[in-house]
């Protein structure tokens, strides 16, 4: 395959940045889009430039690192996919790519595609997690969990935050990802103590953070690598709505 | 958001529920117009329940109001950089026209209050007579009139189809199970109310209401 790709190239936070062109030539369909940028980053440091600065870690779907808006997508055309996941073969000959980083105030770029995500762990500090005694590990079924319960929170508790939710939003809001946590949590016995108090200090960092509110457009679960639903937004807002009325 | 949206909601459909009285006749029509005066007397004056009901609605849409330019404000602020290359993958046309679908709602809103409350733009003056004002007002040489009405609450319909489940959403009413419910109706909410409030001039237009 051969592509033509439109890069976001800055060099630093300050740099103003913007669209470089690069043409590729024998590009496998079998590469992930990873790999396809790792041919053209050996091809610009054999040609002595800068190569193209993107995040990455495991390459399997699991870590949450890698990033990149793919032709106006976050993680690319494919549903419920990673950038790292996304193979070579979803694209065409000669098609041409637009890559480009996350978009939101609350990520600045650091360098070319690489952006802050620190926004991100100021809201799990927030109230995304349990106070727990320490000591020894618990028994096993100590705590009863209705099996519906455990099975909804488990699916929230996958998401690796890995922003695709924000970067997707036409608000640049976060609400999907701060939802998740507020699930995830919010369904097990152990997140009850912190149940209304973490939902008031997430949603408080969530906008400190700068990211931009919900209007329910949905951009965010369709783009999720991890599928997270919707459906985590209304709980939040539940939860929300009862920590008020609570704290009154 | 949801809240005044809520107020606003119950509003229109009591309104295209009231305008529907205009299929039992010029008379009846005219009388609802003039009950709508007299609600709660003798303990309310003369439009007394009218003011009432306005009051509450000019609040509800400036919180409205409000609240939209709170969160159109967070969002530019929350996007400084714009994307070269955007695609929206499953965002509705609904949900992406909020914005300028409720500007233009807010515009016709002034317009619909000059032209039949205070029948500034109206060829019929005499306020008692709500359906010669109705019938001049939508009548064929004013087509211009009855377009803009069109595409005004054809907007409204598309602006009620996600504000009445994105409320919901807001609200924390629903969840995995009641979503595809919720957004059916809204859905049929929204085309019934769009339906309603468009039956009226078409009715004039092919003279089943004179």
């Amino acid at each position: 395959m051969s592509l033509k790709l439109r890069i976001w190239r800055q060099a630093d936070a300050q740099d103003k940045g913007s669209m470089v062109t690069y043409q590729l030539q024998n590009v496998s369909p079998d590469m992930s889009f990873l790999e396809m940028l790792d041919v053209l980053n050996e091809r610009l440091t054999l040609d002595g430039e800068d190569p193209v600065a993107f995040d990455h870690d495991c390459r399997e779907g699991i870590c949450g690192m890698c990033s990149l808006v793919i032709n106006g997508i976050p993680h690319g055309p494919e549903k419920a996919t990673t950038t790292c996941q996304l193979h070579m073969r979803h694209f065409t000959d000669g098609q041409t790519i637009d890559i480009e980083p996350w978009r939101a105030a609350a990520f600045p770029v650091v360098k070319d595609l690489v952006v802050d995500r620190r926004a991100f762990d100021k809201i799990i500090q927030a109230g995304g997690y349990i106070s727990a005694p320490t000591g020894s590990a618990p028994d096993a079924h100590a705590s009863p969990v209705p099996k519906a319960d455990a099975d909804a929170a488990f699916e929230a508790a996958t998401c690796i935050g890995c922003g695709a939710c924000v970067a997707a939003c036409p608000n640049g809001s976060g609400m999907l990802f701060t939802a998740a946590k507020i699930t995830h949590l919010g369904l097990m016995p152990q997140g009850q103590p912190e149940r209304h108090t973490r939902v008031i200090d997430m949603i408080n960092a969530h906008d400190e953070a700068g990211f931009g509110g919900c209007t329910n457009t949905g951009e965010c679960t369709s783009v999720c690598p991890k599928g997270i639903p919707l459906e985590t937004i209304a709980r939040l807002n539940k939860d929300y709505r009862q920590a008020l009325r609570a704290a009154s | 958001m949801a809240i005044s949206g809520t107020a606003l909601v119950l509003f229109l459909i009591l309104h295209m529920v009231g305008n529907l009285k205009i299929f039992f006749g010029a008379e009846a029509f005219d009388h609802y117009a003039h009950w709508l005066r007299e609600i709660g007397a003798p303990l309310l004056p003369h439009s007394g329940f009218l003011w009432i009901q306005r009051v509450g609605l000019l609040v509800a849409l400036g919180l409205h109001i409000w609240s939209a330019a709170v969160l159109t404000i967070r969002a530019r602020k929350a996007r400084p950089v714009k994307y070269a290359h955007r695609k929206p993958v499953q965002g509705s046309y609904a949900a992406r026209t909020m914005r300028w679908g409720g500007v233009i709602v807010f515009f016709f809103v002034v317009y619909h209050i000059l032209d039949l409350t205070t029948r500034t733009f109206n060829p019929v003056a005499d306020p008692a007579q709500a359906n010669a004002a109705i019938v001049q007002g939508f009548a064929p040489g004013r087509w211009y009139v009855t377009a803009f009405y069109v595409l005004a609450v054809v907007t409204l319909g598309f602006h009620l189809r996600h504000g009445i489940w994105s409320g919901l959403q807001t609200l924390g009413v629903s969840n995995a199970r009641r979503e595809r419910v919720l957004k059916a109706t809204a859905f049929a909410v929204a085309f019934v109310t769009c339906a309603g409030f468009l039956a009226v001039p078409f009715a004039v237009l092919t003279g089943l209401v004179k």
